[in-house]
């Protein structure tokens, strides 16, 4: 199986979406002639041509709504945020317009758009470019939360965002934008809602999501080699619709939970995530349940204190052994 | 390089000739009698439908609960807007408007029972229950609402004037807003985005004079309808209580939309005779003199009443027929509405996802809704 990066996984999400379906338009700030700020959308301007693939102003809650207005009447716009941090300017076009217009018309109207981009933090932009909104986002119904963490998920979820008739909020990574994954050739969709056990372990189940995936299966493997203790590593890969019933199997099986998310702790996915293990599986736990969350504070600049602010596989170990404890 | 606005920014000197005049308007002038009837009937059938839900607001249902409940803004003294905008519809052209929206719905076609019901709260409300006063909507009458947020219906407004262009369609966005929503960035932001591709979108500044009890003096700075040659765009204004004359000029806006792909900005003065909302008590930021000069002098239902008598259309007499009629029509939506059931709970969590109304095509999985 060809190795293809998150990034090249994105695009030719992007690519066979926009060759399968005429309707299918990708839109954004610096997404055509400049070929993408991360570069995710590179070429594809060359393929599909500028009414396909459509430079913004920047503009997001004009672009953004203008989106939301086309897709009632049947577009299937495929917004990209430069950053998900700027989701703040167009927040009412994503929050009320895009999650409510539904409901609103009493499901008179649906919203097939896609709104991408990376949102994390680690890349010593600040606090203004570091925000994961998915919690935020998650807590409109109405809407649906991916974040994937590798190339083969990034790019089966896509496919399915953009064909999924809800509105679809898909939040990568620019730090897994880089990294290389197996990607089949042949064409595969992964629905949205569906976990995927990332690692298989006996002792504690690590329910994350995004890049703290990779940080926990790093530091399984460490607590394996030397601490002996078998972890495993649920991916929930979406947020909203939400996977539950893996995350209880796991929990059943293991008896202890750790939480990890690049989310600030106060009503985090992990909050919801905590309530539910207590509320579904209160018997099947041998301790509380465990989080790691990064430090509550804005995102701070210095690159070597940003490092420890957010998950890591070091505070991830640590936390497993406070669990175990 | 920037182009000069088009001409229709002219239409501001036209706006000068004599108000009888707007009748003869080629728009006008191919109206037959019975289309021009049809122009007052459905103003009177708005004002009639608004004094009937007014009504319903400030009484008891036979329970002793409240008939209506939120808020109620009622469009009366504007009619000659909606209706003279409305009218010049075809298959491809569109409506978006703000909160104050029950007569853009009227005028599209909408039926009164369940625009009433919707305003009771009722499951057989357009929006089952589910929308209010401000959150009409009905796409297959070309109508995308009704929206609470003062501005964010204008982007919406414009995305569906690029769905038109994308799609090879020949018609034009309506997108209706208050004065005070130019003060918003959305707008902006849309105008800009219209202007720059083309986009065939006319905004509709409805220019009541205020934005709750702050006058546009108080509020915003300059011509309203002139920000649009910021963005290269043509604007035109016009007196708002006569329908010929709203007719007259949006008809120029709406074919330079279908024709020649290009937005504009329409401004229109009109005025309402109600509170903000039925919770205004309206006595802090207008005088009595002013309202009562409007009502007088200029409301829509009756200028476009002595019209019909002049030119011989309607008699004293058939026009009381009307008038009976929409009476009579507001008063069978209210019972409708009254009669008919509330959702029940089970309803709450109906028209949330696509994908849960329709399960046998869900494709995702998981849980959508949480407790
Ligand atoms: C973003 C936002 N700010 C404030 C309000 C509260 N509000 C509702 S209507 C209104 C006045 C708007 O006036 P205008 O745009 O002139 O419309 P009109 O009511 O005259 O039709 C205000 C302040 C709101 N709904 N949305
Ligand atoms: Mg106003």
């Amino acid at each position: 199986m060809p190795q293809i990066t998150y990034r090249e996984a994105i695009r030719h999400a992007l690519a066979e979406e926009l060759a399968r379906d005429p309707n299918v338009v990708v839109m954004g700030e610096e997404v055509a002639q400049f070929n993408g700020a991360y570069k995710v959308t590179d070429g594809l301007l060359a393929t599909f041509g500028p009414t396909r693939i459509v430079d913004t102003p920047i503009s997001e809650a004009g672009f953004i709504g203008l989106g939301v207005g086309a897709s009632m009447l049947g577009i299937r716009p495929v917004m990209e945020l430069m950053f998900w941090s700027f989701y703040s300017v167009a927040f009412d076009q994503i929050l009320n317009n895009a999650a409510n217009v539904r409901y609103m018309s009493g499901g008179q109207i649906n919203c097939p758009i896609v709104i991408r981009g990376p949102a994390n933090g680690g890349t010593n932009v600040g606090a203004t470019h570091s925000h994961t909104p998915e919690n935020v986002l998650a807590n409109h119904p109405g809407v649906k939360v991916v974040v994937p963490a590798t190339a083969y998920d990034a790019k089966g979820l896509l496919k399915s965002a953009i064909r999924d008739n809800d509105p679809v909020f898909f939040l990568e990574n620019t730090i897994l934008y880089g990294d290389k994954g197996e990607v089949p050739e042949a064409e595969y969709v992964i629905p949205l809602g569906k976990a995927d056990v990332k690692r298989a372990g006996t002792d504690l189940t690590i329910v994350t999501y995004g890049r703290c995936v990779i940080h926990s299966l790093k530091a399984a493997e460490v607590l394996e080699k030397d601490h002996g203790i078998s972890v495993e590593v649920v991916d929930l890969r979406t947020i909203r619709p939400l996977d539950f019933d893996t995350v209880l199997a796991s929990v059943k099986k293991t008896n202890r939970v750790l939480i990890v998310e690049e989310q600030k702790p106060f009503a985090s996915v992990g909050t919801q995530l905590a309530y539910m293990i207590q509320r579904e599986a209160f018997d099947d736990l041998d301790g509380p349940i465990h989080r790691l969350t990064t430090i509550d504070a804005p995102a701070i600049y210095s690159p070597p204190v940003e490092t420890e602010q957010l998950p890591n596989p070091g505070r991830v170990i640590k936390a497993v052994l406070a669990a175990m404890a | 390089m920037s182009k000069k606005p088009s001409a229709i920014a002219d239409t501001k000197a036209e706006s000068a000739v004599k108000a009888t005049d707007y009748a003869l308007a080629p728009v006008n002038a191919a109206l037959s009698s019975t289309q021009r009837i049809e122009l007052y009937r459905t103003m009177i059938r708005i004002r009639r439908f608004e004094e009937r839900s007014l009504r319903a607001y400030q009484s008891k249902n036979p329970s002793g609960g409240t008939n209506i409940g939120g808020f109620l803004h009622l469009y009366i003294g504007q009619e000659a807007v909606a209706v003279g905008c409305c009218s010049l519809m075809g298959k491809n052209d569109h409506v978006i408007t703000a909160y104050r929206d029950h007569g853009h719905a009227i005028a599209v076609g909408m039926d009164t029972k369940p625009l009433m019901a919707e305003l009771y709260g009722k499951i057989t409300g357009c929006s089952k229950g589910k929308g209010g006063s401000m959150h009409y909507f009905s796409p297959d009458k070309n109508f995308w609402g009704g929206h609470g947020i003062v501005g964010g219906q204008v982007p919406l407004g414009t995305g569906l004037a690029y769905a038109l262009k994308y799609q090879g369609k020949k018609g034009a966005a309506m997108t209706f807003m208050g004065d005070g929503a130019v003060n918003q960035g959305a707008v902006h932001e849309a105008y800009n985005l219209a202007s720059l591709w083309n986009l065939p979108v006319v905004f509709v500044i409805e220019n009541n004079g205020y934005s709750m009890g702050t006058s546009q003096a108080r509020s915003s700075a300059g011509q309203l309808a002139k920000r649009a040659e910021g963005y290269d765009m043509a604007w035109g204004q016009c007196d708002g209580h006569d329908v010929y004359e709203v007719r007259a000029l949006m008809d120029k806006h709406l074919t330079l939309a279908r024709e020649q792909s290009r937005p504009s900005t329409v401004e229109i003065d009109t005025y309402r005779y109600r509170g903000h909302s039925v919770a205004d008590p309206d006595n802090t930021y207008r005088t009595k003199a002013e309202i009562e000069e409007y009502r007088n002098k200029k409301d829509p239902i009756q200028v476009s009443l002595q019209k019909l008598l002049a030119e011989g259309v309607l008699t004293e007499a058939s026009a009381g027929k009307i008038d009976a009629e929409a009476r009579a029509e507001a008063e069978n939506s209210a019972d409708f509405a009254d009669a008919s059931p509330y959702p029940t709970p089970d309803d709450i969590q109906k028209d949330v996802y696509w994908e849960s109304d329709h399960p046998t095509e869900r494709k995702s999985e998981g849980r959508l809704f949480f407790d």
